[in-house]
Order: structure tokens, then C-alpha cells, then sequence
């Protein structure tokens, strides 16, 4: 056998292990950031969620890098009063989609046909072509910073109450909540598996081997899953449930959620007529 | 192929978000119908399983390693309403909470992955599957290629949304102000990717799930072959007896062919180019071109090759040509299946005997 061959093996299995733990780690961060005391972790849930939907809308309405720029900082400011570290949201959000945006988008500067700017040896660097990165780039990165804080400082359960408030049907805030909860269940079983088959090998094995195994683990998942799944709804039965679904009220707004909401709208508005 | 904010514009995002919610709205009814309240946990746990399954790296031929989205999977255990909303609510987890895929995109990625791959997965899982028996290794191939179709339709939505950007978008400098590549590099762009790492990987776990399920919970699969009943051999008896009588009843109907004037184009014989009529059937069918005066030596010689003995459906022996028709009819039908049922033979004849099922 290859050493070749046996590092890509050793990377199979550690890889997905990886991909597992990374996210129930990226959870325990979010849920570490919500309890701070900082300055969005106090305001409703339901505040929150409406302002990153309106300045989301806004941002990708707008045709103004500088207005964008200017929503961005505001976003960097909110996380700042909101406790977050630079560090935490740079590996909470920009990590994976800014970068793979910016290797997406860096062609473009040169195939964008356009005024000149620069000319390479490879091509050249037009002003619509900067300007189309800069859109693109401006964007993501805006709106990815936006969802992270909200992400950050509210607390899963009180985001699928606040999804109410706008209106999002019952039974599919209901499914959410479920499922969020039972992915750590899934993803602790398939961590399990994995771990379990690490720790039983003794000697390399082929590709097609590996392939069976990553096969059989979802499959054993998938049956793991449905046999949950009618253990959770013999439980449900078990409380009274019977398909209807009741949650409860979310206290009323306070005078501080009221400004909050005014002045996000106050900006999404100027946000908007600039661009104009 | 989840879609990040900021690469497809807002009209685009509330176009595709308004196209999905008719479907959503069918598969919530559709399955509060069926399963009642069960479908609550099933439908979150499936999406849960949804979100588990596209961490997996699968080890792909060429020492690289691949994600799959699950559509082929959801698609085939849940069926295509329970996998919309499974895979919907999956990528609604990830857009919120994980940051993969956008929010305003949320409507864009559903219509791509849960809605446009369920149904390719469905329609082609069906198409190839047949009604073979569900453990029958037809399935597994047609899992397989359910799962690599649906998740090439499905980045064929997301290059076309991504190239028409530019198209639609742009300041007043030209600059595009969404996705910046147009068709012609977005389409290639994203397809190279799918049709060989991804779509693969689709393949592999969609294939490689059912034959899982096949040797250990075959039941998972009826939801989308509820027409196969494996435990019943009687109804298939009765399937093909219905399928008998159509076939009679088409031999008996054979005659009709005879209220047909002329010849089909293309059909003619080589003793028609030298007969009046018939050159002006082929002239007027061709439009107007007249056929050459004598017949194609190649088609003279050819055609005296072999005489058919039952020439023009008209037996030699019978004067009636309703009867003949009929006659041949039966006579052809016949041949065919003379061949299938030897075919049949040879073939089980060099299978070995399986000797158990699976349960």
C-alpha cells in the first residue's frame, strides 16, 4: 500500500470527524456569545430578527459601495457593543463564505469588459470589474456580519419565537425547533460512528472499502433516525399531543425594543434613498 | 451550490422565494394528509438526518473527496413532498444559523435543491425503477442516477440564476451588481464541478443508501414504489392479465390499418417508381420533387434479396385482407414472444439459484 494511499484513508474518516465536531463547536461558541451581557444580547428576539431582515434587504437593494461599506462598519460596531471578538467572528463568518467569495469573484476583475485600468500579462483590470468584486464582496460581507451577530447574541429557541411574529406558520416553527435540536443528537450519533470505526481498524483498507463504509454509516443513520423518530412521536403521543401545536406568548415589547426597531428602520430607509 | 447573499438580486431572490411557496404549501397539505401528526418528527428528523448526511466526505475515485446534498436519499425514503420540506427546513437551519447559504437567497437554494432536485430525483427514480421488486439491483442504479441527476438539474437552476445577473443588473457604468459572469462562463462554471465530483458523490450515496436498505430495511423503500407489492404475486398476475386482454384487443383491431390510403414516406417499394400513380404519391408527398425515373440500383438489388412470406401483411393463402391482417398480426405477436420466453430461459438457465430473501 501507497503511503499515499493510507494518508488519503487516515483523511477520510478524519476529515468528516472534523466537518462533525467543527460544527457542534461552532453551536457551543454561539451559545457561550449569547449569554454575554452586551448590548443586542438584551434587546427581543423579535427586534432582531425583523432588523436583520430589513437591513439585509436594504444592503442588497443598494447600488452604493460606500453606503454598504458604511452598513458593514455599522454591523462590525453592533458586534463590538455586543461582546463579540474580531477573532470569533472572522471564524464564525467571514472564514468560509468571504474567502470562497473573493476566490470566486477574483476573475472577474480581469474578465469584466470595461474602462482599463491595469494591464497585466494575463489580462486586464478593468474599473467595472473592480466595481463588480467590490458589489459582490461588499455584500457578503455585510450581510454574512449582520446574520452572525444576530446569530451570536440570540439564543436558537428565542430566534424560532421571533419567527412567529412574522407570521411563519406553527407546525414549521415547530419542525425547526426540532430539527435543530436533534441534529446534535444525529450529528453526536455519526461522530459515534466514525469514532467507533477509527478506533476497530487495524490496517489500511482499499477506496471502495471506505466508500462502503461512508454509505453504511448514512445508512445506519437514516435507520437510527426513523426508529428516533417514532420514539419521539410515541413520547409526544404519550403528553397529548395529537398534530395541533400551541407555544407560548412572547412577553410585549419594551420601550428600549420600540426604539431599537425605529431607528434600524430609520436606517434601512436612509440606507435605501441614498442609493437612490 | 447553496447560494450566498449578495449574488443573485433582491427580484430574483422574491421571484424564486414566490415560485417555492405554492410548492411548500402543496407538500405541507399533502403530507398533514397522509401522515397526520407523525409528520412533525419525521420530517424534522429527516432534515436533521439531511443536514448530518452533506458533512460526510466521501472518498471518491482519484483520491479526492466529495459532499452530497442527500436529495436522492430524501427523495426515495420520504418521497417528494416530505423530501421538499425536509431538505427546506435543512437549508433554512444552515442559512440562519450556520451562515451557509443566504437568507435572501433562502428562496433561490429551496427551489434549486428541495423543490427542482426532489422532483427530478422523484421523476427519474421512477422512470428507471420500473415496478422491479425493491430489492431488485435495478433500484440501486436508479437511486444512483436519481441522486447525480437532481443535483446537476439542480446546479443548472443556480448557473442560469447566476448568469442572468449581469444580464438584468448592472450600474450605470456597466458594472454587474449581483453575480458578475454571464451564461456562457456561469453555466460551464458550475456544471465541470457537478457532473464529475459532486454529482458523483450524489451518486455514491444515493446508490449506495438504497442497496443498504435493501439488504436491511427494505420497507423504507415502498413510499416510492407503492405500486410494487413484493409480498402479492397475485397482483402482478393481474396486472399483466389486463395487460393480455389490450393486446388481443389491439390484434383484433389490426384490420383498421387497411382504411389507410397509400404509402408512409420513405416505404416504398422498387417496383413503385415504375408505376404512375404510385411516382405521383412520392412526388406530392415530397413536395413536389419527382422521384427519379428508374428505381436506385442499390434498392433493386437489395429488395429481391429477400421476399417476405407473408408480403404486405397479406398471407398468400387467405383472400380476405381483413383477416390476413388479423392473421399476421397474431403471427408477429407471436414471434415476439417465442423470443422473449427463450430469451428467459437461456438466462435462467445460467443464473444461479438465490437462496435467501431479504427481510
Amino acid at each position: 500500500m501507497s503511503p499515499g494511499l493510507e494518508h488519503r484513508q487516515r483523511g477520510f474518516v478524519e476529515r468528516t470527524l472534523a466537518s462533525l465536531l467543527e460544527t457542534m463547536e461552532h453551536t457551543l461558541l454561539a451559545e457561550r456569545v449569547a449569554e454575554r451581557t452586551g448590548m443586542l444580547q438584551v434587546r427581543d428576539a423579535r427586534v432582531k430578527v425583523i432588523a436583520l431582515l430589513v437591513l439585509v434587504i436594504a444592503v442588497s437593494v443598494s447600488h452604493d459601495l460606500r453606503v454598504i461599506a458604511v452598513t458593514f462598519a455599522l454591523a462590525l460596531t453592533l458586534g463590538w457593543a455586543s461582546k463579540i471578538r474580531l477573532v470569533e467572528l472572522m471564524k464564525h463568518a467571514w472564514w468560509g463564505t468571504l474567502v470562497f467569495s473573493a476566490a470566486i469573484v477574483a476573475p472577474a476583475i480581469v474578465m469584466t469588459p470595461g474602462r482599463t485600468i491595469l494591464r497585466l500579462q494575463f489580462g486586464t483590470i478593468t474599473e467595472q470589474g473592480l466595481r463588480a468584486a467590490g458589489y459582490l464582496l461588499a455584500r457578503v460581507g455585510t450581510v454574512i456580519t449582520l446574520c452572525s451577530v444576530l446569530v451570536l447574541t440570540t439564543s436558537w429557541a428565542r430566534i424560532l419565537r421571533a419567527l412567529r411574529a412574522l407570521r411563519v406558520p406553527v407546525v414549521f416553527v415547530v419542525i425547526l425547533g426540532m430539527t435543530y435540536r436533534y441534529i446534535f443528537v444525529l450529528l453526536q450519533t455519526a461522530h459515534d460512528i466514525f469514532e467507533s470505526r477509527r478506533s476497530r481498524r487495524v490496517g489500511p483498507s482499499s477506496a471502495s472499502q471506505n466508500r462502503w463504509a461512508a454509505v453504511a454509516a448514512a445508512g445506519v443513520l437514516m435507520s437510527k433516525t426513523l426508529e428516533l423518530s417514532g420514539e419521539i412521536y410515541l413520547a409526544m403521543q404519550s403528553r397529548g399531543f395529537r398534530g395541533e401545536v400551541y407555544l407560548l406568548d412572547d412577553p410585549p415589547m419594551r420601550g428600549p425594543d420600540w426604539l431599537t426597531l425605529a431607528g434600524v428602520a430609520g436606517v434601512a430607509v436612509g440606507i435605501v434613498w441614498i442609493s437612490q | 451550490m447553496h447560494i450566498p447573499d449578495g449574488y443573485l438580486s433582491p427580484s430574483t431572490c422574491a421571484t424564486l422565494f414566490g415560485t417555492s411557496i405554492p410548492f411548500w404549501w402543496v407538500a405541507m397539505r399533502r403530507l398533514k394528509h397522509r401522515l397526520m401528526s407523525r409528520f412533525v418528527p419525521l420530517l424534522s428528523l429527516f432534515a436533521a438526518f439531511s443536514f448530518v448526511i452533506m458533512m460526510f466526505n466521501l472518498p471518491l475515485p482519484g483520491g479526492t473527496t466529495g459532499h452530497a446534498v442527500g436529495m436522492g436519499v430524501a427523495t426515495i425514503v420520504l418521497g417528494p413532498s416530505g423530501s421538499i420540506i425536509a431538505i427546506s427546513v435543512a437549508l433554512f437551519i444552515q442559512a440562519f444559523f450556520f451562515g451557509d447559504g443566504g437568507i435572501t437567497a433562502l428562496g433561490a437554494n429551496c427551489f434549486n435543491m428541495a423543490i427542482v432536485g426532489s422532483l427530478v430525483a422523484w421523476a427519474t427514480y421512477r422512470l428507471l425503477s420500473g415496478c422491479a421488486p425493491l430489492v431488485s439491483p435495478r433500484r440501486v442504479i436508479a437511486a444512483g442516477l436519481a441522486g447525480y441527476t437532481a443535483i446537476n438539474v439542480a446546479a443548472l437552476c443556480a448557473a442560469i440564476e447566476f448568469g442572468i445577473q449581469p444580464l438584468l443588473f448592472h450600474d450605470a457604468s456597466g458594472a454587474p451588481l449581483y453575480a458578475p459572469y454571464p451564461l456562457r462562463i456561469a453555466i460551464p462554471a458550475m456544471m465541470i464541478g457537478h457532473l464529475t465530483f459532486a454529482g458523483l458523490a450524489e451518486f455514491i450515496v444515493s446508490a449506495g443508501v438504497v442497496a443498504y436498505l435493501q439488504r436491511n430495511e427494505p420497507w423504507l423503500l415502498k413510499t416510492t414504489a407503492s405500486d410494487v407489492d413484493d409480498e402479492a404475486p397475485g397482483t402482478r398476475e393481474q396486472g399483466t392479465r389486463v395487460l393480455w386482454f389490450a393486446l388481443a384487443a389491439l390484434m383484433i383491431l389490426t384490420p383498421l390499418g387497411l382504411l389507410a390510403v397509400g404509402h408512409a414516406w420513405g416505404e416504398w417499394s422498387a417496383r413503385d417508381f415504375a408505376d404512375a400513380a404510385a411516382r405521383s404519391e412520392i412526388a406530392a408527398a415530397s413536395g413536389n420533387v419527382a422521384p427519379p425515373n428508374q428505381a436506385p440500383r442499390g434498392m433493386e438489388r437489395l429488395s429481391a434479396i429477400w421476399t417476405a412470406p407473408f408480403n404486405g401483411y397479406a398471407p398468400p393463402f387467405l383472400r380476405s385482407p381483413g383477416l390476413g391482417y388479423a392473421m399476421s398480426a397474431m403471427l408477429g405477436t407471436g414471434l415476439v414472444l417465442l423470443t422473449f420466453l427463450l430469451a428467459r430461459l437461456v438466462v435462467h438457465r445460467r443464473e444461479p439459484r438465490s437462496s435467501g430473501t431479504f427481510s
